[in-house]
């Protein structure tokens, strides 16, 4: 009953913010911070409760839903699914303190709307981390679309409803290809088992034949990979990244993104392990070129919103490619880079959104000299910018690192081209900060920025601080990472080569 | 021969003709003023109680031998009227589809608050359009009372149909109800000539499809010396494929398929859904599609039942073409009631997709959709009623933008239909997808699935465009308002919603029933 409880907080928010009358928006605002708080300390109590010596599901409850389709209401959790939830749980207070004032001037919205919005949104992010139904996810997995187009397209910058139409179309589309895979398996596994089921740990006892894998694996993978997105299935993220309020793009690029990554590690590993194998080397040539491609865009951009969308687009490229490189290493890393890239994206969205909203306007080319006007904002800026390109002691380093060593021991070349890539994010995140924060401030600089607040303080500190913590503390996230990284391996089948763990002493 | 005549198992038809020529009467000797009230009494009356007979005989306990009813399961199974008339489980479930879609209908077609000059149907049809006496008429306030026996007579047409069990039955149900539909939608209040030109298009088209239907059947008579559907089962069972078969078989398809509106036989599809009294294509988008899938199911599981690996391609290539025909026009239009026309031709392959599977799963997704489509169907034609300028409605899309702002209950609401026609999780066009996109990759139809995969694809940009148009756009200066209708509309609209959102998520107990109903009985 847990994690349904943990569904319902955000739900009961979401209509009860909702239901307040338009002319009180104050209210609406704390309420919803209110819900959005217990959430997040209802997650972290969920959290503690687990047993992290075990990889497998907990918490796990199941009812019938529509059993004429083997469809169950079926939710779990792992180390991965239980440390991405509470991630989501503290990006989504973060963004509505930060957000505090983004939708006032919004022509099309109201403000209890937006705020009620990010709630009902809370909810199905919970849900389709949590669900271990395929069918229940596929539910989760469409359904949270809508909350984010009418965020998107309701309250976010001139161009918004292309935007939104733009992530919608692109969001449908691979849905759809996910479901005539998932109708696919369905009929497999009725063939097989003699009635079909969505069950997650059912699936994953399936004797497919590799071909059918092979067919039906397209079909998710291409939907996670847009959702991901990997390159070529990007482009709706730099418009929706850019339109968006900062406090969407947060949860946009933070959490709904790690949906595709989240579904690739949890789903299409243990229930297709062959043809995981088999698409393995195509994949990880893919995430290869996301790394650069999303790097050298980043570098190119002039509209920092875009910039940062594009930095993203270069670090799910190495998220997927600890995934499929399927060492417990490259596993374990891309885990935990999930959880860092949520933070870490999700502080660099805010502060440059306290910037642009500031200077009203995204372009690079209109910034220069802040840190003469707002030093401590700039040292935000750099904070966030520094964990992004994964400096050492920052958490993205390790999860990095883990990444990198992980593809090494199997794929060697992939390692070496991908360890190109952290150069060019030095590039874009230093040369970023060069154009906006130093130099001489112009007049227009001068006379609209001002010094962050405490409110947009408050909002940020907490992201900072755990991005240090875990970076010298990785293991309070790994300890319950790992043993969920291992159950998927045995699913997969996937031994580590002996070359991983040095002995120690050899010398070498 | 001894005739026999089950009353209770036809009771649902008799009442609804009885009715009919009840009406025509009441037409006849009641004074002008209270004909309106009373003939709305007794079609609602008979549609209740029609609906009631459906409901007893699909819930009687077992009649007879299980092995002709159909072994355990309950209700009614009876070949009736001398063989004509077979009464069976997917028989009743379309029966009362038909009746509930036919029932909100009705509350469509008596609403008189939207347009300031009466009701959706001209005030007197005999008047030239544009004429002065056409303008006395509406100034007088005249409410044409003939729709309602035409209705009832085209609800009983619509009931007997799909449980016409030979094809002459067949023949004249068909025309029972197509007769009537051909006038009613000459019948819209504004914009007249489009209607009419529309009804004529119809009329025409429809009257050359039922000729190819009669002579299909009069091909297959010459085949197998028989026009009942289980005789021709048995004969083609004996018999090799020949001449006569085919082109009875192709033939009778043309027919039916012609009112389903599947490609190639959907060009009157648009013209009539958009030049027709908005209430009445509400009726037609749900009804006349259901009634016809309910007897094409028929005519393609029990009498073609045996030739199904013959006529299978072509059915293929017919809901292939639906679907990719139907959602690529539909992305062209900048009509709403076309748009929607275009979505039911591509909603019409998916349908067939169920039909394809021939199989028990493949009936009962098939049922399943209809309920789901539809009320979807209904309710967003009763929308599409409500929007609305100084000339009558505002039908281009253009209008509809920013409609969201004015009115945000009955745009939500409408952006729900159309999420349900999108087949968008949670509601009910989802459930009735996978219901049969599941058949028929069970029934071996894969490619078909993929190919309704991404007819859904392109689907989704054109209602998707309509949300958008409707929530993120500013409305322009002189747009139109959504009116307010009276508590008919209004219920008519409340019910089809509740249906979409709830056989979305809680569709376990219709699935029950239509996975209860069984086969067709032969």
């Amino acid at each position: 009953m847990l994690l349904t409880t943990l569904m319902l907080i955000p739900l009961v928010g979401a209509i009860v913010v909702f239901l307040i009358p338009a002319a009180k928006a104050a209210l609406a605002k704390q309420i919803a911070l209110g819900f959005a708080l217990v959430t997040l300390v209802v997650s972290v109590l969920m959290v503690l409760g687990l047993d992290n010596s075990s990889g497998g599901l907990q918490l796990v409850e199941s009812y019938d839903w529509i059993p004429a389709f083997g469809i169950s209401w079926t939710l779990g959790v792992n180390g991965i699914s239980a440390s991405l939830i509470v991630m989501s749980a503290i990006l989504v207070p973060v963004a509505i303190i930060a957000g505090w004032w983004d939708a006032e001037n919004s022509s099309q919205g109201s403000v209890k709307g937006y705020f009620a919005l990010i709630l009902a949104l809370e909810v199905f992010i919970i849900g389709v981390f949590a669900a271990n139904d395929l069918f229940l996810f596929y539910v989760f997995f469409e359904a949270m679309l809508f909350p984010i187009y009418f965020l998107i397209g309701r309250f976010g910058g001139p161009q918004r409803a292309y935007a939104a139409m733009k992530f919608l179309i692109y969001s449908l589309v691979g849905g759809l290809f996910m479901l005539a895979s998932l109708i696919g398996l369905y009929v497999v596994a009725g063939r097989e088992l003699g009635a079909g089921t969505f069950d997650f740990e059912t699936l994953t006892t399936l004797n497919m034949d590799p071909n059918t894998q092979k067919l039906l694996y397209l079909g998710f993978f291409f939907a996670f990979a847009v959702k991901a997105p990997m390159v070529p299935f990007h482009t709706w993220l730099p418009d929706a990244a850019a339109e968006a309020t900062p406090g969407t793009s947060t949860l946009l690029v933070g959490v709904l993104d790690k949906v595709g990554t989240f579904a690739m590690l949890h789903f299409l590993l243990p229930i297709f392990p062959e043809a995981s194998k088999f698409y393995a080397p195509a994949i990880i040539v893919l995430a290869v070129i996301s790394i650069f491609y999303g790097a050298l865009l980043a570098i190119g951009q002039t509209d920092i919103m875009r910039l940062i969308a594009f930095t993203s687009i270069s670090h799910f490229g190495f998220i997927v490619m600890g995934i499929f490189v399927m060492t417990s290493q490259g596993l374990s890393g891309s885990s935990f880079y999930m959880v860092n890239h949520g933070f870490s994206t999700g502080a660099l969205f805010l502060a440059m959104g306290y910037l642009v909203s500031r200077r009203g306007s995204k372009r690079i080319a209109d910034f220069g000299g802040v840190q003469k006007v707002a030093p401590i904002l700039t040292g935000v800026v750099l904070i966030s910018g520094l964990s992004g390109l994964a400096l050492p002691g920052m958490s993205t380093f390790i999860s990095e690192f883990l990444v990198l060593t992980g593809t090494y021991a199997v794929n060697p070349a992939a390692a070496i081209v991908a360890t190109f890539g952290i150069v060019l994010a030095a590039v874009y995140i230093l040369w970023l900060y060069q154009r906006t924060m130093t130099g001489v401030p112009s007049q227009e600089v001068e006379e609209t920025v001002t010094e962050i607040s405490k409110r947009e303080l408050i909002a940020v500190v907490p992201l900072l601080a755990i991005m240090i913590a875990l970076g010298f503390v990785p293991q309070v996230a790994l300890n319950y990472i790992n043993p969920a990284v291992e159950q998927v391996q045995t699913y997969v089948g996937f031994t580590d080569p002996e070359a991983v763990a040095v002995p120690e002493g050899s010398g070498s | 021969m001894k005739v026999s005549f089950e009353y209770q198992a036809l009771a649902p038809i008799i009442i609804l003709l009885a009715s009919g020529v009840l009406s025509v009467l009441l037409e006849a000797f009641l004074p002008r003023t209270i004909r309106r009230p009373i003939q709305l009494m007794l079609v609602l009356a008979s549609i209740v109680l029609a609906f009631a007979y459906v409901v007893i005989n699909a819930t009687a306990p077992l009649a007879g031998d299980p092995a002709t009813n159909g072994g355990q399961l309950k209700g009614l199974r009876q070949i009736a009227a001398n063989g004509s008339v077979a009464i069976d489980g997917p028989g009743m479930v379309i029966q009362g589809i038909i009746l509930l879609v036919a029932f909100v209908a009705t509350l469509l077609m008596a609403e008189r608050q939207i347009d300031p000059q009466g009701d959706a149907f001209a005030s007197r049809s005999s008047a030239l359009p544009g004429s002065e006496d056409e303008r006395q008429f509406t100034a007088q306030g005249w409410l044409q009372t003939e729709i309602w026996p035409l209705y009832l007579f085209c609800v009983g047409g619509m009931l007997l149909f799909p449980v016409a069990n030979d094809f002459l039955t067949m023949f004249v149900a068909l025309e029972v109800f197509s007769l009537p539909l051909y006038l009613i939608a000459t019948m819209a209040r504004r914009r007249r000539l489009l209607s009419q030109e529309a009804a004529l298009k119809y009329f025409i088209l429809g009257s050359f499809s039922s000729a190819f239907f009669l002579f299909g059947a009069a091909l297959i008579y010459a085949a197998t010396s028989s026009v009942s559907f289980s005789a021709i089962a048995v004969a083609m069972e004996n018999s090799s494929l020949d001449g006569l078969i085919i082109s009875g078989i192709g033939m009778i398809a043309v027919g039916l398929l012609f009112k389903v509106g599947a490609v190639p036989f959907h060009q009157w599809v648009p013209d009539v859904y958009q030049g027709s009294p908005t209430p009445l294509t509400a009726f037609m988008s749900a009804a006349t599609k259901v009634a016809a899938f309910g007897a094409l199911l028929r005519v393609f599981y029990v009498a073609f039942g045996g030739m199904r690996w013959d006529w299978r391609p072509m059915m293929w290539v017919v809901a292939a073409l639906s679907m990719i025909v139907g959602s690529i026009l539909a992305v062209t239009q900048t009509d709403m009631k076309r748009m929607l026309a275009f979505s039911s031709v591509a909603h019409t392959g998916f349908i067939l997709l169920g039909v394809v599977s021939t199989s028990a799963a493949g009936l009962s997704s098939t049922l399943f959709y209809l309920l789901a489509y539809g009320f979807t169907s209904v309710g967003v034609f009763a929308i599409v009623g409500l929007v609305r300028d100084a000339s009558g409605e505002a039908t281009h899309l253009s209008q509809w933008a920013g409609l969201g702002k004015k009115s945000p209950w009955m745009a939500s609401i409408f952006a729900l239909f159309l999420l349900a026609l999108a087949g968008i999780p949670l509601t009910s066009g989802f459930t009735g997808k996978f219901a049969v996109f599941t058949a028929a990759v069970e029934g071996g139809a894969t490619p078909l699935v993929i190919i309704a995969v991404v007819a859904s694809a392109v689907a989704a940009f054109f209602y998707a465009r309509v949300i958008v148009l409707m929530f993120f756009t500013e409305p322009p200066v002189d747009g139109p308002s959504v009116v307010v209708p009276s508590a008919l509309t209004t219920v008519a609209i409340g019910i089809s919603a509740a249906f979409t959102v709830l056989l979305g998520i809680a569709p376990q107990p219709v699935l029950n029933l239509v996975i209860n109903a069984g086969l067709f009985l032969r």
